[in-house]
């Protein structure tokens, strides 16, 4: 079966994220693979080895041609990269990604497309059924085990109250949550083998897409400001030396919990 | 001045209309004139005054595809009427299938969406969106320059639900059919068996991270949770570990809380947590890490081991309750 996960590649985590002048968020430093995109990348690695053949091909769509997060898929194991790469699409929101990514995707044909519920950054959340919705393909969000069963694909979705089966026939876009498999770390021989792995890269004419489509102008939303959420001050801090249990138990009985 | 037409996707299990997209009706009362409010699946009388009484004034009940997921049945349904109505703006609750519908929705009509929004203020005829950025850490005002209808996802517990009764028209459409997102079927529903009030609804939680250490010590929380008659909550990474079920996760990707008392027991507040919770009105926060986020929103900070605090303030407890 043939794969497609999308990887977004994003300012490191660790370090504070901030906002460039025109109110998007700062890339200009090294940019690394969403780790909630590691979750999709061994499910589609353990579905094409559970089916006995097939390719896990990564698509990503970054600044400066920027690629050390599909070397890492491509380190645990996938077998091909598609980078978008293209100054047009600084400042693109999350349907005009999405637009990238499905006439990226939609090149070649896919069983299955696989991405994260949502990136770690920006966390919209939409752009996976965008994805689906532009490809005309079904799609299962929120996937906590996926299977699949001869053309047909099964999943536990998490819902409210607990979770549903729901089955879907392919090819589909299935968005898989943190936890729904372990991922791999890449081995030595991975990250070696993953320098000479395939990795296409597109412009934006490449898939036909001009660019009042995509970036700024084709986001058609502005932000006007943006400033600090309403601190909370931080109140008493005590060390606890044994007894710090009372100040627990005296703040509920002030504000009346026990 | 306001708007004219507002449509909110309002979602109903076991025969409830659910708290958030009451309050989303309740803002869109607020800020339009004529507010349709959109059911997918059966909805009783009980619905229908349900959201009346909070201002809606139409209903469009949406049946025949009952076991496709109700998120791309609302979109299907909402993009084939949106040229005929032409709504200036459609309001989605931040939930698994408000995230699915404004999604597709978004794609089929060619308009962007603003996501995690936590406040929304009218402005000549539109709305300026205050929308979460960066874990909620800070806000950022944005507007659409696409042309209606604009779509915003909107966090729970973002507006108060207010009572404002309107009269109101229901219409019941059969979904028809809305393409490969049909073939989507659930077959099984499971639900994950919980005591005690609702994390979302309950006036106490408890939460538990990292910090205890070990999955078989979150009974502390839930004994002291059960103690306070409150619920039990979790942070994303114990989660992921599998020591609680999703249910229980408090923070960007799970439940949003706004209990009296949040105590937090071994977490370090992540910005992705902190945004679920930090709209508690008193926060207690147990922590070993002196320099854990955490302590710069609580009002009493406990530095100190979870493992050894938290079993004295259940005793504690339990002799102060006899």
């Amino acid at each position: 079966m043939k794969i497609a996960v999308c990887v977004k590649q994003i300012p490191d985590p660790a370090s504070p994220q901030k906002l460039d002048a025109s109110y998007n968020l700062a890339r200009d430093g090294k940019l690394i693979m969403d780790e909630s995109d590691s979750y999709g990348v061994e499910m589609a690695l353990q579905l094409v080895d559970a089916s006995g053949s097939g390719e896990v091909v990564v698509f990503s769509m970054a600044p400066r041609s920027e690629m050390s997060g599909i070397r890492n898929a491509l380190a645990m194991g996938a077998h091909r990269g598609v980078l978008v790469s293209d100054d047009a699409l600084a400042g693109s929101d999350a349907l005009s990604t999405a637009k990238v990514l499905a006439k990226a995707i939609g090149r070649e044909p896919f069983d299955l497309v696989i991405a994260g519920t949502e990136s770690s950054d920006g966390y919209t959340g939409t752009l996976p059924v965008q994805v689906a919705e532009l490809l005309g393909f079904a799609s299962v969000t929120f996937a906590k085990k996926v299977q699949v069963d001869g053309g047909s694909l099964k999943v536990e979705r998490q819902t409210e109250a607990g979770y549903d089966e729901v089955v879907s026939p392919l090819p589909a876009v299935v968005t898989v949550t943190a936890g729904v498999v372990e991922p791999r770390y890449p081995s030595f021989k991975g990250i070696m083998g993953a320098k000479s792995k395939p990795v296409e890269t597109l412009g934006i004419g490449d898939l036909g897409l001009t660019a009042a489509e995509v970036g700024k102008t084709g986001a058609r939303e502005e932000i006007s400001e943006v400033r600090e959420a309403e601190a909370r001050a931080a109140g008493t801090v005590v060390v606890d030396e044994g007894d710090a249990f009372n100040k627990v138990v005296e703040y509920l009985e002030q504000i009346k919990v026990i | 001045m306001g708007l004219s037409k507002i449509w909110v996707l309002a979602e109903v299990a076991g025969g409830k209309v659910s708290a958030a997209s009451l309050e989303l009706v309740s803002a869109a009362a607020r800020f339009g004139d004529e507010v349709t409010a959109f059911v997918v699946g059966e909805a009783g009388g009980g619905v229908e005054s349900s959201l009346a009484g909070f201002g809606a004034s139409r209903l469009v009940v949406i049946t025949g595809l009952d076991s496709c997921l109700p998120g791309s049945v609302a979109a299907a349904v909402m993009a084939a009427r949106a040229a005929g109505d032409q709504p200036e703006a459609i309001f989605f609750p931040a939930s698994y299938e408000g995230r699915d519908a404004a999604g597709r929705l978004s794609a089929k009509l060619d308009r962007p969406v603003i996501t995690n929004v936590v406040n929304l203020n009218p402005d000549n005829g539109s709305l300026v969106a205050e929308h979460a950025i960066f874990g909620g850490s800070q806000i950022a005002l944005s507007r659409f320059t696409a042309g209606a209808p604009a779509i915003f996802v909107v966090r729970p517990k973002s507006f108060a639900a207010e009572e404002n009764p309107r009269s109101i028209t229901t219409e019941t459409v059969a979904a028809g059919d809305i393409g490969a997102a049909g073939a989507v079927k659930v077959v099984a529903s499971h639900v994950e068996e919980r005591t005690g009030p609702k994390l979302d609804e309950a006036t106490v939680v408890v939460a538990g991270g990292r910090g205890l250490g070990q999955a078989d010590k979150f009974a502390l929380i839930e004994e002291l949770a059960g103690l306070l008659g409150g619920a039990a909550g979790a942070t994303r990474a114990i989660v992921d570990a599998g020591w609680v079920p999703y249910a229980y996760q408090v923070g960007q990707t799970g439940k949003t809380v706004k209990p009296n008392v949040y105590i937090a027991c071994g977490i370090s507040g992540a910005t992705q947590h902190m945004v679920g919770m930090k709209g508690a009105k008193n926060i207690i926060a147990i922590n070993k890490d002196a320099d854990a986020p955490i302590f710069s929103i609580a009002d009493l900070g406990i530095v100190g081991d979870v493992q050894k605090v938290l079993p004295a303030v259940i005793e504690a407890v339990k002799v102060r309750k006899g």
